[in-house]
């Protein structure tokens, strides 16, 4: 019981990395209607800058994650301007291709600067665990389940409390449409990269305990997250968490109960098995072309 | 220009609508004939390598440029063709029979895939697909008594009819190449049959396909298992040229470059296949002959340019560290990727038929011809 | 027994009755217009008839032959083709080609004849060509043989779908607003398009439409809808003088 109590914990921490990555995915899916294989390569940059900011330049563990986020969203805004802008409106297929392009040049990128070494961030949560009777919770996977609750109901209340969210929701219904009733829909999409950059960012530093940072980083987990965001349903914001847990927990129960070798392959077989009784993801709408 | 006048429908049907075609691609075929007492070995074993790749392209053409389903899972159907090859040549059985099994099993798994997908779309179907991949990946990794698991496998060379051929013999250049004629010619008569159109009816509108009489399940049935056959078959020989084969030579990378080249070659179009699997595969040696050349010639440019010596031989030298670093290949791959998409959407191919219409109607050549039209995002979810 | 024939046929939304117990019949070769204020259930009907949805209830018989539970797709097989009121063309392929599409339910080749493309393939699909050439004859739309879809005006292709649908030759015909979006020149032709459908084809025509020109012009009896009900049934002078339509449509 204890150790499924642990491993359950885990398997949250390690799903809500993946959530907030699928956060991100669903995000920019939601209001471009664009599929960003490039997330987790933003991820994965986050946490480079993040270690650059606070391993090398030696600042202060907030200020360089709050340093990291920024730079993050801007380079988003970049990315989004350079790559994606410009072919907005092509088939859904050839978008993919650029962000997959975009992974392979940034993975690369990385690498080449930071180097090919797994690198390690010190953080106010890298020691010490919290003890619950004979529960030992480490404080690196709570800081992440404690920061995704946060970022979620950020997120949450920026979508339907705020103009700018329902901006961003008619737009991507409609973007011509959006733009005659005066809504500016190139800034708005601007601003869903930053925001997704920067939830990504978040993911990579809060992770950056738990695995290291290195330049395939993003690539492994972004592979995850993306079953995560499907599972809950591609744009969905509470499906993408949900989701990412799911996924987590699947593969941590997986790989202490189960033979090696099914840790990986359980949530894929789980995500076909979910597709295959609901084509729409857990929290999709099920929707049909008009006729 | 030439003006084609039809007088039957024939004309409509025939492969070759007039007899510059014939000329063209004659000298194609004569070409790719002596090409293997010409050109290097290297070169050679790289031009079986665009065979395969073109192979799969059109495999993978069918499927998502026709029939308009995405797929980044054909690396697991390659390596599905690629081990039965491996496994039933251990029990001896010929050539011919485990060529066919390749394909033929493959195919099959592409059917049983296929159900599934059957009432996925886009993004759910690109990631189910994934999921398949790594699925097979796993399986072929654990599945030791059959696969030999992380070991990998060793093919060993062709036999056919008692005569041995090597995977860097002429003969094997021949086989792949002849396979290849003999697919694009299939899949172009399948374009020109009801099957073919069906495929296309799917693709634009499921709806008006259905209400025309195309039963929709079966022939995405269908596409998928064409598909994954071609991909099985390509994945026999794709084995006999590596002679060896282990779980991670079939990742996610390798679906990915599949579908760079059906990318980069131009979608909707078989030429785009085939050139596609060219550029791909050309661009290592490109690569690396660019790597050792390239800071000599920057150096040599500096000079000219008035560069003393001493600074010119430093430019070579930081030219060359920048070349030879680890994973330039990569940026540039990705670097390349992402400046198709942007710049020319219509891939190799299309690029290929503006510069033909460029010359066709030379002095009049209005770049507006080309200009792209502004495109506004519209939901897809509706569809 | 009539030709065509619907039975309390019912398509509920959750608590909206889209289509409410609606029954009528059709008889062979004349053309039944449907007319009805936006959201009365017209082309729901139509999805119904076409299978895109599953009624709630009720039944359609077509030949006195039951196609209530029929696939979709066997649907034209049974001789029932249908246009749709926002154009469902195959976007990237040629004219030629999306005719050639509608021939699909008499194609009888083997994928491995196809593959090979054998005589009697190449044979079948001259024959195909043969009755597209009667079509595109038929509706002037020699000009437009090779222009991919995607590149022809909206009227052109409101034709084209109408072609598209007598190529799988069909007995009776769904046009879903065949006027929507022409103008005034183009329902002329359409309208006489419709009426040789009838009298030269002898290709019995079930349509729903807006412009009650067109519908006075070519129908030989209409069916008034409301709310997914049917308030009258007549010929079209007695349809658009009956109090219930009249209130419909003023809103009265």
């Amino acid at each position: 019981m204890l150790d499924f109590v642990q491993q359950l914990v885990s398997g949250i921490a390690l799903g809500c990395v993946y959530g907030l990555i699928a956060l991100g995915f669903v995000l920019v899916y939601k209001a471009t209607e664009v599929v960003n294989f490039a997330q987790g390569d933003l991820m994965m940059l986050g946490g480079f800058f993040a270690f650059t900011f606070i391993g090398m330049l030696g600042l202060n563990y907030w200020l360089g994650f709050a340093g990291a986020v920024i730079c993050m969203a801007l380079f988003g805004m970049l990315a989004e301007r350079v790559v994606v802008r410009p072919i907005l409106g092509y088939p859904q297929f050839s978008i993919i291709m650029a962000t997959i392009g975009l992974g392979y040049f940034l993975r690369s990128i990385a690498g080449m600067i930071w180097g090919t070494d797994d690198l390690k961030i010190d953080t106010p949560f890298s020691q010490g665990v919290l003890r619950i009777g004979s529960l030992v919770l480490a404080y690196d996977k709570l800081s992440v389940i404690a920061a995704t609750v946060i970022l979620c109901g950020l997120l949450y209340l920026f979508f339907n409390r705020t103009t700018l969210g329902t901006a961003m929701r008619a737009s991507s219904e409609n973007m011509l449409a959006a733009y005659y009733m005066g809504i500016p829909v190139k800034r708005v999409v601007s601003i869903v990269w930053a925001i997704s950059a920067a939830v990504a960012t978040a993911a990579g530093v809060l992770l950056a305990p738990i695995t290291f940072i290195h330049s395939n980083v993003g690539l492994v987990l972004g592979l995850k997250a993306f079953p995560a965001a499907v599972l809950g349903g591609f744009g969905s914001i509470p499906g993408a968490v949900v989701g990412g847990i799911l996924i987590g927990v699947i593969e941590s129960m997986a790989g202490f109960y189960l033979p090696q070798g099914w840790k990986d392959v359980a949530p894929y077989l789980v995500l076909l098995v979910v597709l295959l009784l609901k084509p729409e993801g857990l929290f999709g709408v099920h929707t049909r072309k008009k006729v | 220009m030439r003006f084609l006048f039809k007088t039957d429908y024939e004309d409509d049907i025939r492969l070759m609508p007039h007899s510059g075609y014939l000329v063209t691609y004659g000298v194609l075929l004569a070409l790719l004939a002596v090409a293997p007492f010409v050109l290097s070995s290297y070169i050679m074993s790289q031009l079986v390598f665009v065979c395969i790749y073109a192979t799969v392209g059109v495999g993978l053409m069918i499927l998502t440029g026709f029939t308009g389903q995405a797929s980044l899972g054909h690396a697991a159907f390659l390596a599905i063709g690629a081990y039965t090859a491996a496994f039933l040549q251990q029990y001896n059985v010929p050539f011919p029979v485990y060529f066919l099994a390749a394909g033929l099993l493959t195919g099959v798994v592409g059917a049983l895939v296929g159900f599934p997908a059957l009432r996925l779309q886009g993004i759910y179907l690109v990631i189910a697909t994934i999921s398949f991949a790594f699925i097979v990946e796993e399986i072929l990794a654990r599945w030791e008594s059959v696969t030999h698991g992380n070991e990998g496998m060793r093919v060993k060379t062709m036999q056919v009819f008692g005569m041995a051929i090597s995977r860097d013999s002429p003969t094997f250049y021949f086989l792949c190449l002849g396979f290849l004629i003999l697919t694009i010619v299939g899949t172009l008569n399948l374009l020109r049959s009801p099957t073919g159109r069906a495929f296309v009816a799917i693709r634009d509108s499921e709806t008006a396909a259905r209400s025309m009489g195309i039963n929709v399940s079966l022939y995405k049935v269908k596409s998928f298992a064409i598909s994954a056959a071609i991909t099985g078959f390509a994945g026999c020989l794709f084995a006999h040229k590596l002679s060896f084969i282990s779980p991670e030579m079939f990742t996610l990378l390798l679906s990915i470059e599949f579908i760079i080249v059906i990318l980069i070659g131009g979608s909707f179009s078989l030429h785009g296949a085939v050139l596609g699997a060219i550029f791909l595969v050309m661009i290592d040696p490109l690569l690396t002959y660019l790597k050792d050349d390239l800071p000599g010639m920057i150096a040599g440019v500096a000079s000219t340019f008035g560069a003393g010596k001493e600074s010119a031989s430093h430019i070579q030298d930081k030219a060359a560290a920048i070349a030879s670093a680890n994973g330039l290949k990569g940026a540039i791959y990705g670097l390349i990727i992402v400046l198709f998409v942007l710049f020319e959407p219509l891939g190799l191919y299309g690029r290929w038929l503006k510069i033909k219409l460029f010359f066709q109607l030379f002095p009049l050549y209005k770049r507006a011809t080309f200009k792209r039209q502004k495109i506004y995002v519209k939901s897809e979810r509706n569809r | 027994m009539s030709y065509f024939r619907a039975e309390d046929l019912s398509l509920h939304f959750g608590g909206l009755k889209a289509v409410d117990a609606v029954s009528f019949a059709v008889e062979k070769g004349e053309i039944l217009s449907i007319i009805g204020p936006n959201g009365a259930g017209k082309s729901s009907i139509f999805n119904l008839i076409s299978r895109i949805y599953p009624p709630t209830s009720g039944k359609i018989y077509f030949e006195d032959q039951d196609i209530t539970q029929q696939p979709a797709y066997e649907i034209a097989g049974l001789g029932i083709a249908r246009t749709f009121q926002n154009i469902e063309l195959f976007e990237n392929a040629t004219m030629l080609s999306n005719l050639l599409v509608g021939r699909h339910r008499h194609s009888t080749t083997q994928l491995w004849q196809e593959l090979l493309f054998l005589p009697s393939v190449r044979a079948h699909e001259k024959a195909h060509r043969r009755r597209v050439e009667q079509v595109i004859e038929f509706l002037d739309l020699e000009v437009y043989r090779d222009k991919l879809i995607s590149g022809l005006p909206y009227g052109v292709r409101k034709v084209i779908e109408l072609a598209r649908a007598l190529c799988s030759e069909p007995k009776l015909i769904l046009l879903d607003e065949p006027s929507s979006g022409l103008n005034v020149e183009e329902t002329g032709d359409m309208s006489f398009w419709i009426r040789d459908l009838k009298t030269d084809l002898g290709i019995t025509v079930l349509m729903v439409e807006h412009d009650m020109s067109l519908v006075n012009r070519v129908s030989d009896r209409v069916i008034a809808l409301n709310y997914g009900k049917v308030i009258a049934m007549g010929s079209p002078s007695e349809v658009q003088r009956h109090p219930d339509v009249v209130a419909a449509y003023l809103g009265a």
